[in-house]
C-alpha cells in the first residue's frame, strides 16, 4: 500500500483510510460509504494546505489535468484548476465554445485528440446526463465528473458532506433538507446518494412540479411545505432556481416561489438555532434566500467554496492512484 | 419456371390451421401444393431437406425503416432488404419518414423500383398521412394507393391534430387501408430521452412518461370507433395502452396493435449504462409494461410482431444520450428473440408466434390474398427456420448498413435457415454466419 504524499515532508498525512481503487469519479451512487469517507478523510488532510504560506504539494508533479467544460461554469472550473495546481499538476482548460465542437467534431473525438497530447486526468462538465460515463469508455485517462445534466455533481455532493461533517462533527443521524428544483438538479442527486449512504435522513422540499411523486423511492422524505419541515432540520441545502424553469411553467412566479421556499430571517427564527445553511451557488439573493440569511451566522456558503478546493484535491489525488490501495488500481 | 421441393419439415401455416410434418412444392413463383404426396407431373429442380426445421409462409415485418431516399449512410433499400432476408423476413413494409417523405406517388414508386433492382425481399411502401409529414393536410392517399402504398402513417411524427386523424381514418377507409399511428403526445415528451418514471428520476435523464402514449391511444381508438376506420397502434409499449386496445376490441373497434422485441425483452433500468443503444421511441418501459405487452401477445390483444428496424450509422449513435437518435436495428434479431423469449418459455406456441409474423401482418397490410399463407396459388415466399440453432448475436456480422443493436452478445436460439422469395432461394445460412 502506498502512503500519502510525503516525498518532501511537505504534504499532509491523512489518517488511515479504506482503500481506493477507482480510476474515475463518475458519481456518488456507485460509491460505498467507505469510499465516500475515504475521500472526505483525504480532503480533511488536504484542507490545511490552503492555509500554508506556500500553498503547494508535489503530489501530482508531472501529471497533466485537462478541464473539458462543455457547459459554462466559472467557479467549478476555477476550483478544479486551483486544486490541480496545488498538487503541482499541469492544468489546461478546454472550453467547448471555442473548439472544433462548434465545427461538428464529436465530443469523443475531441477528447481523444486531447488525450493524444498527453493527459492523465480529464475533468468533464456536460449538459447531458451520462456524458462522463460515455467518455470513460473511450479514453485511458481518469475521468472526473464535474456535473452532467441532471444526473450527478459528485464533487459538489462531497464538498457539502465535508462542510456538514466539519461543522456538525458527524453526518449520521442528521436531518438534512434539500430545498428547490430537485427534479432537474444534479446537486440534489449527489447529495441524496452521499447523505443517505452516510446515514443522514434526507427531506426533499419544493412544489410538486419540481419535486414530483416518486422521489420517496430514493430513500427520501418528500415535502411540499417548507414551514412544516423546517423545525426538524439540522441542515438545509438551498438549491438554485433556474429561471428557465419558471418560463416553462413549472412554478407561477419567482415571487410566489420565494413566498413558499425563500430562506428568510423569519424562517430562520423558527428553525433550530444551530441550523446549518448551505447553498451550492451561484445564489440568487432574494430568490432562494435573503442577503441577511446568506451572510448570517448559520450560513456556511463560503466554507463550502473553501472545502470544495480540498475535496477536489482529494479526488484528483485518489483517481491518480496516489492514495491508499492504489496498487490495486486498474 | 423452376420447381422447389421442401421435404419433411414441420410446416406451420396458421392461416390454414396447419401444423404437421409435410412437404411443400413451389412452382413458377407460386405455391403449388402442401402435402405428403408429390403433385402430378412435378419435377423438382431443387430439393431442400427440411427435416428438423420449421417451414412457414415468408415472414412479414410491417414496420421497417430503410432510410432511402435521404439517409443512405444509415441504410439503403438493398442493404435493409438483405438484412431482412438474413432474418428470415421475406416482406417488409417501409416507413415514409425518408427525405423527402413518401407523400407523393413518385416517391412511393421510387421505393417499388429500388426494391425491384435490389432483388432481395419484397418491399411495400407505407405512405405518409399528411403532406410533408407535418400534420397539416392530408397527402393524396388515393394516388399513393395506386402507386403502391399499402397503409399510411406519419410514423415518428404522430398525427397530433385530432381533426386530421379523424379525416385520415375516414378517407383511408375508402381504400380499406389502415392508418398506423405512432402514439405520442409530443407536449408531454418534450426533450425526453427515456421512459419517464423511477429510473429517469434516479438517473436525471429527461423522461417520456407513459401517459403520453396512453392518451393518444385512447383518443385514436375513439376516433376509429366513430369513423369505422382501421387503426393500427405501432410499437405498443405501455400497460395502459395494451388495456385500451383490449377494451376497444371488446367494443368492436377496428384496432390492431404491434409489439417489438425490445419491448418484451428489455426494461428502462438498462439506461443506467447511458448507452444510446437502449434509446428508442417509444422508450424501454418498466417490468410491469413488459409483462403487459407479453400478456397482450398471449391473449391476442396484440396480433402483430414487428421490428421498428431503425438503422443509424455508428457515428450518429455513438454520441451523448440526448444527441443520439432514437432507434435500433431489428430485422436479424426478430426470429431469435421471439423464439428465445416468447416460444422458449412457453408464452406463445409456434403457430401463435408464426401467425403474428405471417397471416396477421398480411391481413393488416391487405396482402392476405397473396401472402402470409402457403395455400396453393399464393406467392412462393417461404421461410425455413432452424428452431434449435444456438448462436450469439454479433452486430459486426449484420447485413444492415448499421450496427445499432442493444442485443450484441446475447445468446439466442432460432435462426433463418433458408429463405425463398418469389420462388427463388435468396438466402441460405452459411457456415460463416
Amino acid at each position: 500500500m502506498s502512503t500519502p504524499p510525503a516525498p518532501t515532508g511537505e504534504a499532509p498525512s491523512p489518517a488511515a483510510t479504506p482503500s481506493w481503487t477507482r480510476r474515475h469519479l463518475l458519481g456518488l451512487e456507485d460509491l460505498s460509504a467507505g469510499e465516500i469517507t475515504a475521500i472526505l478523510d483525504t480532503a480533511d488532510s488536504f484542507a490545511e494546505v490552503s492555509d500554508r504560506p506556500r500553498k503547494k504539494v508535489p503530489a501530482l508533479q508531472g501529471k497533466v489535468v485537462f478541464n473539458l467544460f462543455f457547459e459554462n461554469s466559472t467557479r467549478t472550473r476555477t476550483s478544479f484548476s486551483l486544486a490541480a495546481k496545488r498538487l503541482s499538476a499541469d492544468v489546461q482548460d478546454f472550453a467547448a465554445s471555442t473548439s472544433s465542437l462548434s465545427k461538428g467534431e464529436s465530443f469523443i473525438d475531441t477528447a481523444r485528440n486531447i488525450e493524444a497530447m498527453g493527459c492523465d486526468v480529464m475533468i468533464i462538465r456536460h449538459s447531458i446526463s451520462g456524458a462522463p460515463q460515455l467518455l470513460s469508455k473511450h479514453v485511458r485517462s481518469s475521468v472526473i465528473n464535474a456535473g452532467d445534466g441532471a444526473h450527478e455533481h459528485p464533487t459538489q455532493g462531497l464538498l457539502d458532506l465535508m462542510t456538514i461533517r466539519r461543522k456538525k462533527g458527524r453526518i449520521e443521524g442528521l436531518t438534512v433538507g434539500l430545498v428547490g428544483d430537485i427534479a432537474h438538479s444534479r446537486v440534489a442527486r449527489s447529495n441524496i446518494w452521499g447523505l443517505t449512504k452516510l446515514g443522514a435522513k434526507v427531506i426533499l422540499c419544493g412544489p410538486p412540479t419540481l419535486v414530483p411523486r416518486g422521489f420517496e423511492a430514493l430513500g427520501c422524505e418528500v415535502a411540499h411545505h417548507l414551514d412544516e419541515v423546517l423545525p426538524r432540520l439540522d441542515v438545509v441545502n438551498v438549491l438554485r432556481i433556474q429561471f428557465e424553469r419558471q418560463q416553462k411553467g413549472l412554478f407561477p412566479s419567482v415571487s410566489e416561489y420565494f413566498y413558499f421556499y425563500g430562506m428568510t430571517r423569519e424562517r430562520l427564527e423558527r428553525s433550530k438555532p444551530d441550523l446549518l445553511l448551505l447553498a451550492p451557488g451561484p445564489i440568487n439573493r432574494g430568490v432562494e434566500l435573503t442577503p441577511e440569511v446568506a451572510d448570517g451566522p448559520n450560513s456556511a456558503i463560503l466554507d463550502q467554496v473553501t472545502n470544495g478546493l480540498a475535496v477536489r484535491m482529494a479526488v484528483l489525488y485518489l483517481v491518480s492512484g496516489r492514495g491508499p490501495g492504489a496498487s490495486k488500481a486498474e | 419456371m423452376s420447381t422447389i421441393h421442401i421435404r419433411g419439415g414441420r410446416v406451420i401455416d396458421p392461416a390454414q390451421g396447419l401444423d404437421a410434418t409435410l412437404d411443400v412444392w413451389l412452382h413458377d413463383r407460386k405455391v403449388l401444393a402442401v402435402g405428403r404426396e408429390a403433385p402430378a407431373n412435378a419435377r423438382p429442380d431443387e430439393v431442400i431437406d427440411a427435416a428438423g426445421l420449421v417451414v412457414c409462409p415468408g415472414l412479414i415485418d410491417c414496420h421497417v425503416h430503410l432510410r432511402e431516399p435521404g439517409n443512405e449512410e444509415d441504410e439503403t433499400i438493398a442493404t435493409g432488404a438483405d438484412a431482412a432476408l438474413a432474418g428470415g423476413v421475406t416482406t417488409v413494409a417501409c416507413m415514409p419518414n425518408t427525405l423527402p417523405p413518401l407523400d407523393t406517388p413518385a416517391g412511393v414508386e421510387y421505393i417499388v423500383l429500388q426494391a425491384k433492382r435490389a432483388k432481395k425481399c419484397n418491399v411495400y411502401p407505407v405512405g405518409a398521412v399528411s403532406k410533408g409529414r407535418t400534420g397539416g393536410e392530408l397527402a393524396e392517399l388515393g394516388r399513393l394507393v395506386e402507386a403502391g402504398a399499402v397503409a399510411f402513417t406519419d410514423d415518428g411524427a404522430p398525427v397530433a391534430n385530432p381533426a386530421l386523424m379523424k379525416r385520415a381514418l375516414q378517407y383511408a377507409s375508402m381504400f380499406n387501408k389502415v392508418i398506423m399511428q405512432h402514439c405520442q403526445v409530443m407536449e408531454l415528451t418534450e426533450g425526453g430521452v427515456m421512459n419517464g418514471g423511477f429510473q429517469s428520476m434516479r438517473l436525471g435523464i429527461p423522461g417520456m412518461p407513459p401517459e403520453a402514449e396512453d392518451i393518444m391511444v385512447a383518443r385514436d381508438i375513439r376516433l376509429a370507433e366513430v369513423t369505422g376506420g382501421r387503426l393500427h397502434i405501432q410499437h405498443i409499449s405501455t400497460a395502459r395502452a395494451v388495456e385500451l386496445v383490449r377494451e376497444g376490441k371488446r367494443r368492436g373497434v377496428r384496432v390492431t396493435a404491434e409489439a417489438c422485441p425490445h419491448h418484451f425483452t428489455l426494461t428502462d433500468d438498462r439506461l443506467e449504462s447511458f448507452d444510446s443503444h437502449f434509446k428508442m421511441n417509444p422508450p424501454l418501459r418498466t417490468k410491469a409494461d413488459v409483462d403487459a405487452v407479453i400478456e397482450g401477445l398471449v391473449d391476442g390483444t396484440i396480433e402483430v410482431l414487428a421490428t421498428d428496424h431503425a438503422p443509424h450509422a455508428p457515428e450518429k449513435k455513438a454520441r451523448e444520450l440526448n444527441l443520439a437518435p432514437f432507434g435500433i436495428i431489428g430485422l436479424e434479431t426478430l426470429v431469435p428473440l421471439v423464439v428465445t423469449h416468447l416460444i422458449g418459455p412457453g408464452l406463445l406456441d409456434w403457430p401463435a408466434a408464426i401467425r403474428m409474423l405471417t397471416a396477421a401482418p398480411a391481413e393488416l397490410l391487405g396482402l392476405h390474398h397473396r401472402k402470409g399463407s402457403l395455400r396453393p396459388g399464393m406467392d412462393a415466399d417461404v421461410t425455413i427456420l432452424d428452431p434449435d440453432a444456438r448462436w450469439t448475436i454479433d452486430p459486426e456480422r449484420s447485413r444492415s448498413k448499421s450496427r445499432n443493436t442493444p442485443f450484441a452478445g446475447w445468446e439466442v436460439v432460432g435462426r433463418a435457415h433458408t429463405v425463398i422469395v418469389n420462388g427463388e432461394v435468396r438466402y441460405r445460412l452459411g457456415p460463416e454466419a
